[in-house]
């Protein structure tokens, strides 16, 4: 009895896991024409709310295609051909503007409507494959899923599309849809000479990605710099503020530290501060005048109306930057160490001492390699994270000092600042939009190659 | 032997007083400056030459004015509600689905979401105002706070890691006892996952409460020069601008420990949490 209860779940779950492909070879007449007439196989099998519902959206793209989605994909090709213009109207004396086309929004809309054709192929499959499912239950008389029975499912065998439904339209939307258009300005001329709506910017292929590599160019001059500040920051930044901070947990753990919560509390202080408000007061304390030097100088160990120049000088600068970053890193690793550090076996470390290990032996041989295990997905996520660290940078020394030598950037400008300043400031999204590929590819790059080789990514469920 | 022991320890605390000394002098500079009576930004002396209240005090009265701080503290708190209940409802979701759920597009959505953090957070920044703008959501200030709780909470859906790593960890046989009992899925999700994720909601709700706080960037772009609809952030960050910075450096620094002080509380409260979410997604 068991076994044939077994069976029959099989059968009634086979049609829903069909491919595409599957269901289109071997569905009927009926459930092929479902490709395209949306819910037609639902519909004639009295699956009424199912079928509409898959018809609704198939009678809203096409109303949607015909008014306004097909200007827009012929627009994205072109990116608009009539350039606003002037006329001067003697009657008035003024100038008059001619309505042109904009640009960046005949981008935009193709790329939405791309993506709302995208959705539709989805909704069609869906609709082919639910009226072979239909179809393979009338075959096999079993039970046709009722309105109530989908809304049902999704408690249970479907309780992924349910929960899962929201957060992925605004991932969508608001994630997806932008990056897929800022991809795609990386080719197009859109400039500080080509800003919308009064200019047009057209497709230029890979000649944003050729300015920014050729030899002698002063975007070639700035981007080799800048990556290689990048780098030696992210790798510092995360190495310091690893190492200082896993030393001050262990510092605190120690078994002879007295009141742990104490000292625990008095780092925390500054994780709990807004960040911004910690990194403007660093940049008052370090400036010209401030009262670090102002300390320097009751000292006598500058003249008085000398100063350091923190954030003026690049080498200072960056040293500043470093030191500030452990300021603000350390208390972060100092937390989430602490937590993993009680974890450790102590049997281990009974092990060690009755060999004889010394201390210090005992972090290098024990505590550090299963540190390093436990934390390398972290280690990676902060290396990401620092070089995108947007905040540091910008707060502190907003990539100063300026070099003349490069193209509005900074000697502490990461790829990131200068991404902002060209994009914000400067407006040359173009090339801010291959800084952001270049940034991905390097980031992918650094991730791919750890990340896959870390345990936790290779037995993921190895928990359960 | 133990005279070693003592030496060892009396250094261990001498450092640490040391190191807390220097980790805490900034917070403490920020205090002492909040309290300071002279005006005007920088000073060649540290300690004041006579304290005020005036600072504080002032900052409840800027109503009307450009520079409005109560009003600034209400727009970033009803933000950062709103957008922190999305945000841990989105995260909730996405993690227990990709913990527990096996579902055919399972793998290829972690991968989608590795790649889609791998790329700079504010690269589509531009675009999302075009879209904003496009959908009608920047032509009125309270719009601009709607358009500004969606940006802070559409896209969380990707920060699911941590969950994830926390739900990996309940055993899986405690879902199957419900499933034997005739629970659904999605009743033990509710039932059964939720009241035993406390401090790992805890630590979604609280990340996701400070984004608003400390966001300029977004909020920025968005609210352009609508002072009166500002959050916090870049509330603050406009009275360091050249045109109000002299006479409005000291109340900086009161607004600071102002917005400080609730923070630190909601944080402190729920250390617990944080350090059990960070170590728990780890060890996941």
């Amino acid at each position: 009895m068991g076994i044939f209860k077994k069976k029959q779940e099989l059968i009634y779950s086979k049609p829903a896991d069909a491919s595409t492909a599957q269901a289109f070879k071997h569905g009927d007449l009926i459930t092929r024409l479902s490709f395209f007439i949306f819910g037609l196989g639902n519909l004639i099998n009295k699956q009424i709310v199912r079928g509409v519902v898959f018809l609704l959206f198939e009678i809203g793209y096409l109303a949607y295609m015909i008014s306004f989605g097909i200007g827009a994909l012929g627009d994205m090709i072109t990116l608009g051909t009539v350039e606003q213009g002037e006329v001067y109207n003697e009657a008035l004396g003024i100038y008059e503007y001619s309505l042109g086309d904009n640009s960046m929004l005949c981008l935009l809309y193709g790329v939405i409507t791309l993506f709302i054709t995208a959705a539709i192929v989805f909704i069609a499959c869906m609709s082919g494959k639910s009226a072979y499912a239909t179809q393979f239950r009338k075959e096999k008389n079993m039970h046709i899923p009722s309105f109530r029975d989908d809304l049902k499912s999704l408690t249970e065998e479907n309780l992924h599309s349910m929960l899962l439904s929201l957060p992925i339209i605004g991932i969508i939307v608001f994630t997806i849809v932008p990056l897929v258009f800022m991809i795609l300005i990386a080719f197009t001329s859109y400039d500080r000479d080509h800003q919308p709506p009064g200019k047009l910017f057209e497709w230029v292929g890979l000649s944003n990605f050729t300015a920014m590599f050729s030899q002698g160019g002063k975007l070639a001059a700035t981007f080799w710099p800048v990556l290689s500040w990048t780098l030696i920051w992210a790798v510092l930044a995360t190495s310091t503020c690893y190492i200082l901070g896993l030393m001050l947990a262990l510092l605190i753990n120690r078994k002879g530290t007295r009141i742990k919560g104490f000292w625990r509390f008095m780092f925390v202080l500054s994780v709990a501060v807004p960040q911004f408000v910690t990194l403007l007061s660093m940049r008052t304390i370090f400036n010209a005048n401030g009262p670090v030097n102002v300390l320097l100088r009751d000292f006598g160990i500058i003249g008085a109306t000398e100063s350091i120049p923190f954030f003026t000088n690049p080498l200072y600068a960056k040293i500043t930057i470093i030191c500030i970053n452990i300021w603000i890193g350390v208390p972060f690793t100092m937390l989430s160490t602490t937590g993993i550090l009680q974890n450790i076996p102590g049997e281990l470390y009974e092990a060690a001492r009755i060999d004889g290990a010394s201390a210090p032996t005992i972090f290098r041989k024990i505590t550090l390699p299963y540190m390093l295990f436990v934390m390398t997905p972290n280690l990676i996520t902060s290396f990401t994270g620092n070089i995108n660290n947007f905040n540091v940078i910008f707060l502190l020394s907003g990539g100063g000092p300026d070099s003349m030598d490069y193209y509005y950037a900074g000697k502490t400008d990461l790829l990131i600042t200068w991404l902002y300043r060209l994009t914000i400031t400067q407006k040359d999204y173009n090339l801010g939009a291959v800084i952001g590929i270049l940034t991905f590819i390097i980031l992918a790059t650094v991730s791919l190659l750890t990340y896959r080789h870390t345990g936790s990514y290779k037995d993921e469920g190895a928990f359960q | 032997m133990k005279t070693k022991r003592f030496i060892v320890n009396s250094a261990c605390h001498i450092l640490l007083a040391f190191l807390s000394f220097i980790w805490v002098l900034p917070i403490f500079y920020v205090i002492l400056t909040s309290f300071r009576k002279e005006g005007g930004s920088y000073k060649s002396y540290i300690w004041p030459k006579e304290y005020t209240l005036d600072n504080y005090i002032n900052l409840f009265h800027g109503g009307g004015t450009n520079i409005d701080f109560v009003r600034w503290f209400t727009n970033t708190l009803v933000i950062a509600i709103f957008s922190t209940l999305i945000s841990a409802f989105f995260v909730l979701c996405v993690s227990y689905v990709m913990s527990r759920l096996r579902f055919k597009m399972r793998k290829k959505f972690l991968n989608i979401a590795l790649i889609l953090g791998m790329f700079p957070g504010f690269m589509s920044m531009v675009a999302v105002y075009y879209i904003l703008k496009g959908l009608g959501f920047l032509e009125t200030g309270v719009l601009k706070q709607v358009a500004l709780v969606i940006v802070y909470s559409a896209g969380s859906g990707l920060g699911f890691y941590m969950a994830k790593g926390f739900f990996d960890m309940i055993p899986k046989t405690i879902d199957e006892a419900a499933y034997i009992d005739g629970a659904t899925k999605w009743d033990t999700f509710i039932h059964i996952t939720i009241p035993m994720s406390k401090p790992i909601i805890t630590y979604t709700l609280i990340t996701s409460f400070m984004g608003p706080w400390v966001d300029y960037i977004f909020a920025k772009v968005i609210m352009g020069n609508d002072t009166k609809y500002y959050t916090i952030a870049i509330g603050l960050w406009t009275m360091l601008e050249k045109e109000y910075v002299e006479y409005y450096y000291t109340q900086f620094y009161a607004g600071c420990v102002i917005i400080s002080i609730p923070l630190l509380i909601l944080f402190l409260l729920t250390q617990s949490c944080y350090v059990e979410g960070v170590s728990g997604a780890v060890k996941g």
